[in-house]
This record gives structure tokens, C-alpha cells and sequence, in this order.
């Protein structure tokens, strides 16, 4: 704006030559251009990002399963990489602990976070619900670390205790500090789905004479089942990737998942071992290519995720 | 706007006709569960809260804050990991600003094709959802290895900023869109070009909703564990920074890889607690400081 004034004021005072105009004018039209493939050389990082990741994450992912046989690598039952004579690299027991974990998490997580929602967006007094509003934020900026040794401090001897163990790492303590890390996006996803049902929805049940409840039940919770899908699929994806805080909690002995026995997630084997795997060694590009199978798990809940956010754009 | 339609529904209650038996049990069970369910959510939070206030409050003092181990000196303090987590936070919004910021500029002021700009969208969810020891992976791999940078804070904050462009890149675009295009076509039709409109216009006006971009991504940092762990070190000593290649050589633990190695590895369990309420503390005022802005932006 600065130099567009200067400029009428000089025209007005002294009439610029056109040379000098010519002049001025190549030089903003190349500084015009150069921001412009600025702009767009960032616009694509993105997407560089992105192809970095996957190129990165196959070259890599690739030798280890070429090595050892993609069916004995995903359907191997045993996984042993430091046994001396015959090291077992089979990741179904870490593929199934993640889902059973992600699945016991979503069936713990997913029914309060709703109903908390529900509360949060339709029952509380607006002050109460502020209140639980910011808590539920800090729930969702405590780091993992920390649920990882509440977890491991409070849960872990719990557990131990109450079920007689020997002891309490397990995939139930997994279980429940995984509940307790996603319920803060699937609170406050959901809750923006309520928010967003048309007023008249709600206002048409209750003149039909439904009670305030079933109204939210079954008029508003239906009406915003798209956005609460998205926060289920939100909730399985960070309950699937979460790493540190459940490598704390959940003992780190590959067995087949069962719910008082110490187990061994997809993203632990890769946080608990990459530390002292061997570069070069077929252990580590084992833990490679598991990061690649996690990888290809999370692109399939990212493209769900965006087909149920488009959904609920659309509407 | 919704409270009138529950007080609405209350007062229809009241005065109710009959409700059938079943449709009463509906109403007095899932009410319960509501409060049930909330209740639980305010508990656990408590609980947590408690937890960690109780166990690592009684540790934490000055000294707790400002000195480093030392065996000789008899002190036991976390000021490594805090330099470290600040640099982190420093390098990282140095090189994901410049790039969020101009993609999100790229998207809303520049591009024209509408396919392209889904694609690049997507991108930027896709990023959102990678979790982050596919990160820590892709770190090691590219900026420790590849760029042989080795584990050192800066490949950390390298691999940190793929992570936090995509917050960036999302508060940015979203600010940059309450910007009014009356004030564009102004900026314009007075001669201005597009670059000197997005600098004289566009930008200060979104100014805020870059600030709240940048305090969720430091959110994220000072959250973020296996990225650092993979990729900057673990250690727990005092890095000079300023002399000669400090700046790009130093290796160390941030606050929350530091209350890792004293969990699980030194079983050390209230220093770690004395670092969560570190933590805890730093997520509140981080909290805090994005509700100012965002409040502020929707004043606007």
C-alpha cells in the first residue's frame, strides 16, 4: 500500500519518467514472481513430506520381508530376533496385541468419551461444562510419558494386586492408559458433531413430545453419527501409533495377546528395540518393516477418517 | 442456544404427561449415565493430576530447576533437559514457520487448482495421523543417517518440524481465511500486488492465528518422546551451544526423554514425577496461552 501511495504522490508533485515506472514496475513484477514460486515450492512440501515418509519407509521395510518371507514375517508366530541359533521374526503376536489393544481401547474409550460429549454439548450448565471443557483439553496435552508412568507407578501394581499376578505389566494396563489417552479426541470430536445438529431437529423431536433425552439419544446422537464415526477412526489411529506410554506399561514380552499376560504392541517393539539392534543386522530391518506395516495400517485409518470428515462436510 | 432447548424440555417434563414405564427407565438410565460417564472423565483427570502432584511436588525446588547432575557437586537438577527442550522448540519453529506458514498462504492466496490443492490437503492430514515413532523412524533414517547429521538436538528438531507442519499449516490457513476478501480486492484494485497485498494485508490481519499455531506446535514438542529419544540422544549433561559447533553437534535428552530414562531405566520414580509436574505445569500455561489467542481471534 506504502509504495502504491508514494507512487500517485510523485505523480502528483513530479510526473515520474516512464523509464523510471518501467524500472520500478520490473522490479516489484520480480519479486511478484519470486514470492509466487516461494509460495509454491511451500505449498508442495507437504506432499514432499509425505513421498519422503513412504519412499523411506518401503526401501527401508522391503529387504527384511524379502529376507525372512512376507507370510512367515506376517504370520509367524514367533517373534524372537536376539535368539543366537534361530531368531524368530514373525510379528503376528505384536500385530494382534495391537489390535486387541486398540479394540479393548475404543471399547473402554469410545462409550464415555460419547457420553461425556453428549453431557459436554446438550446437559451441562455452560459453566460446568467450561470447566470440564479445559480439563478434558489438558487431559489431551499431558504427555504420553507421563500417562506412561502414572500407568506404570498406580495402574501396573493395581493390577497386580487386585488380580493376584505376578505381575501387573499386561495388555489390560495397555488397555486402559490407551481408553484413557484417545478419550480426550473422541470427546471433543464428537462434541463438535453435536454442536453442529441443526437446532430445529432437536426442537421438532421435543414438540413431538420425546422426552429431552431420547431427543439427544435418538434425534441428535443419529443425526451427528458421521462426526462421531470420525472420532472413533480418530481414536483407533492414535490408539495404534501411541508408543512410549504403553512401552512403559505393558511388560514387552512378544506373547500371543492375552489380556493378564505381558505383551508386545507393533510401536513398542520398534521404540524398545531399535536401541540396541545392530545397524545392518536383519533385526533391525525387521523393526523397518514393521514400522512399514504400521505405516500401511494408518494410511488405511487416514483415508477412512477422510471419507467420514467429507461426509460430515458435505451435509 | 442449546441451553434454552434443555430448559425448554425440563419445564416440558415437569409437567409432563404419564411416560410408559419403559420410556421412564430410558430417561432415568441413560441420564445416569451421562453423569456416570462425565463424572468418570472429571475423576481421572483429578486422579492424574493428584498423582502427580503428590509424588513429584516434594522433590521440586529451585535447585531442582536450575542446576545439572553431578555427582561432585551433590546435585540432581533437570536444567539439561530444559535448555535442550528450549532449543528444540527454538530450531523447530525457526524452519516450520517459514514453510507452514508459506504453504498455507500458497493454499488460500495462490493456488488455482482445485485438485491439486485436495491433494496438497491431503498431504497435510496425512501427515497429521502419522504417529510419532514413524517419525522417529524416518528421522533416524533421513536426517541421522542419510544427511549423517547423527543423533544430535538438530536432526531431533529437523524431524520435529515434518511433524508439526501440518498443525501449522491447518491454524494458518484457518486465520488466514477470516481475513475479509473485501480487504483483498481493496489491496488490489489499489495497485498493489499479490505479494505486497499478502504482507501488507493478509498477514497482519492472521497474525493471531499463527501465534495459536505456534503454541499448539510447541504443545507437541514439549510433548513429544520417541521422535527425540530416535533422534537427538538421550543424555543428560549440560551442552554448550555456543562453542564452536554446539550449535548443530550437541546430542541430549528434552524434559520428557529425561523423565523417561529416570522411569524405566534408572528407576529413579520421583525425579520423573518432579519432571511431570514440570510437564504438567508447561502443558497448563501452554493450554492457557492458546485459549487467549484463540479467544481473541474469534473476537475478530
Amino acid at each position: 500500500m506504502k509504495s502504491a501511495e508514494k507512487k500517485v504522490d510523485t505523480f502528483m508533485n513530479k510526473p515520474i519518467s516512464a523509464e523510471q515506472d518501467t524500472r520500478r514496475g520490473a522490479r516489484k513484477g520480480a519479486a511478484e514472481r519470486l514470492m509466487k514460486t516461494v509460495f509454491t515450492v511451500c505449498g508442495f512440501i507437504a506432499i514432499a513430506f509425505v513421498l519422503l515418509i513412504t519412499v523411506y519407509l518401503i526401501i527401508s521395510g522391503l529387504p527384511a520381508i524379502r529376507e525372512v518371507g512376507i507370510g512367515d514375517f506376517l504370520l509367524g508366530t514367533r517373534w524372537e530376533p536376539d535368539h543366537k541359533t534361530d531368531p524368530g521374526l514373525g510379528i503376528l503376536p505384536l500385530i494382534l496385541t495391537s489390535i486387541y489393544g486398540t479394540a479393548g481401547a475404543i471399547a473402554l474409550g469410545v462409550p464415555i468419551g460419547f457420553l461425556t460429549a453428549v453431557y459436554l454439548s446438550k446437559v451441562a450448565p455452560p459453566k460446568v461444562a467450561a470447566v470440564v471443557r479445559t480439563a478434558v483439553d489438558l487431559l489431551a496435552g499431558i504427555p504420553s510419558v507421563v500417562y506412561g508412568l502414572v500407568g506404570m507407578m498406580v495402574l501396573v501394581p493395581a493390577i497386580r494386586e487386585h488380580f493376584d499376578l505376578a505381575a501387573g505389566d499386561s495388555l489390560l494396563a495397555a488397555i486402559i492408559v490407551l481408553a484413557v489417552m484417545i478419550l480426550p479426541s473422541i470427546i471433543s470430536v464428537s462434541e463438535n458433531a453435536l454442536n453442529a445438529v441443526p437446532r430445529e431437529y432437536e426442537e421438532a423431536s421435543l414438540a413431538l413430545g420425546a422426552t429431552e433425552l431420547e431427543t439427544y439419544f435418538r434425534v441428535s446422537a443419529p443425526a451427528a453419527k458421521s462426526g462421531i464415526a470420525a472420532a472413533v477412526v480418530l481414536g483407533v489411529g492414535r490408539a495404534i501409533g501411541e508408543a512410549m506410554a504403553i512401552l512403559m506399561v505393558a511388560g514387552n514380552v512378544a506373547n500371543m495377546p492375552s489380556v493378564f499376560k505381558s505383551v508386545k504392541f507393533l510401536t513398542t517393539a520398534v521404540a524398545g528395540e531399535m536401541g540396541y539392534a545392530s545397524v545392518g543386522s536383519l533385526h533391525r530391518n525387521a523393526l523397518y518393516s514393521i514400522g512399514l506395516v504400521l505405516f500401511l495400517f494408518i494410511m488405511c485409518i487416514n483415508v477412512a477418517l477422510n471419507v467420514f470428515l467429507k461426509r460430515d462436510k458435505e451435509k | 442456544m442449546e441451553k434454552t432447548i434443555a430448559a425448554a424440555a425440563r419445564q416440558k417434563n415437569k409437567k409432563a404427561v404419564r411416560l410408559s414405564p419403559r420410556r421412564r427407565v430410558f430417561e432415568v438410565l441413560m441420564r445416569a449415565l451421562l453423569y456416570l460417564a462425565a463424572g468418570i472423565t472429571a475423576i481421572l483427570l483429578l486422579f492424574i493430576i493428584g498423582t502427580i502432584l503428590k509424588e513429584g511436588l516434594p522433590k521440586l525446588s529451585l535447585e531442582f530447576l536450575t542446576t545439572e547432575e553431578s555427582v561432585i557437586r551433590d546435585t540432581n537438577g533437570i536444567l539439561p533437559a530444559i535448555q535442550n527442550t528450549l532449543y528444540v522448540i527454538v530450531v523447530t519453529l525457526l524452519f516450520v514457520l517459514p514453510l507452514g506458514v508459506g504453504a498455507a498462504i500458497y493454499l488460500t492466496e495462490y493456488a488455482t487448482n482445485r485438485k491439486l490443492t485436495a491433494a496438497i490437503e491431503f498431504a497435510t492430514e496425512t501427515l497429521g495421523g502419522i504417529p510419532s515413532i514413524l517419525y522417529a523412524l524416518v528421522g533416524m533414517l533421513v536426517f541421522c543417517q542419510m544427511l549423517g547429521l547423527g543423533k544430535t538436538l538438530l536432526a531431533g528438531a529437523l524431524t520435529l518440524v515434518i511433524m508439526t507442519l501440518p498443525t501449522i499449516i491447518r491454524t494458518t490457513q484457518e486465520s488466514l481465511k477470516t481475513v475479509p476478501q473485501g480487504y483483498r480486492e481493496g489491496a488490489l484494485g489499489l495497485g498493489a500486488g499479490k505479494w505486497h497485498m499478502i504482507r501488507t494485508i493478509v498477514l497482519p490481519g492472521s497474525i493471531d492465528g499463527i501465534v495459536t499455531g505456534c503454541i499448539l506446535a510447541v504443545g507437541r514438542i514439549v510433548g513429544e518422546s520417541a521422535v527425540l529419544m530416535f533422534t537427538a540422544g538421550m543424555s543428560t549433561t549440560m551442552q554448550d551451544f555456543f562453542q564452536k559447533g554446539g550449535l548443530w553437534e550437541s546430542s541430549g535428552g528434552t524434559l520428557t526423554v529425561a523423565l523417561y530414562v529416570y522411569a524405566k531405566e534408572r528407576a529413579d520414580f520421583q525425579l520423573a514425577f518432579s519432571v511431570a509436574v514440570v510437564l504438567l505445569c508447561a502443558t497448563l500455561l501452554i493450554n492457557l496461552a492458546a485459549k487467549l489467542c484463540g479467544k481473541r481471534l474469534r473476537k475478530k
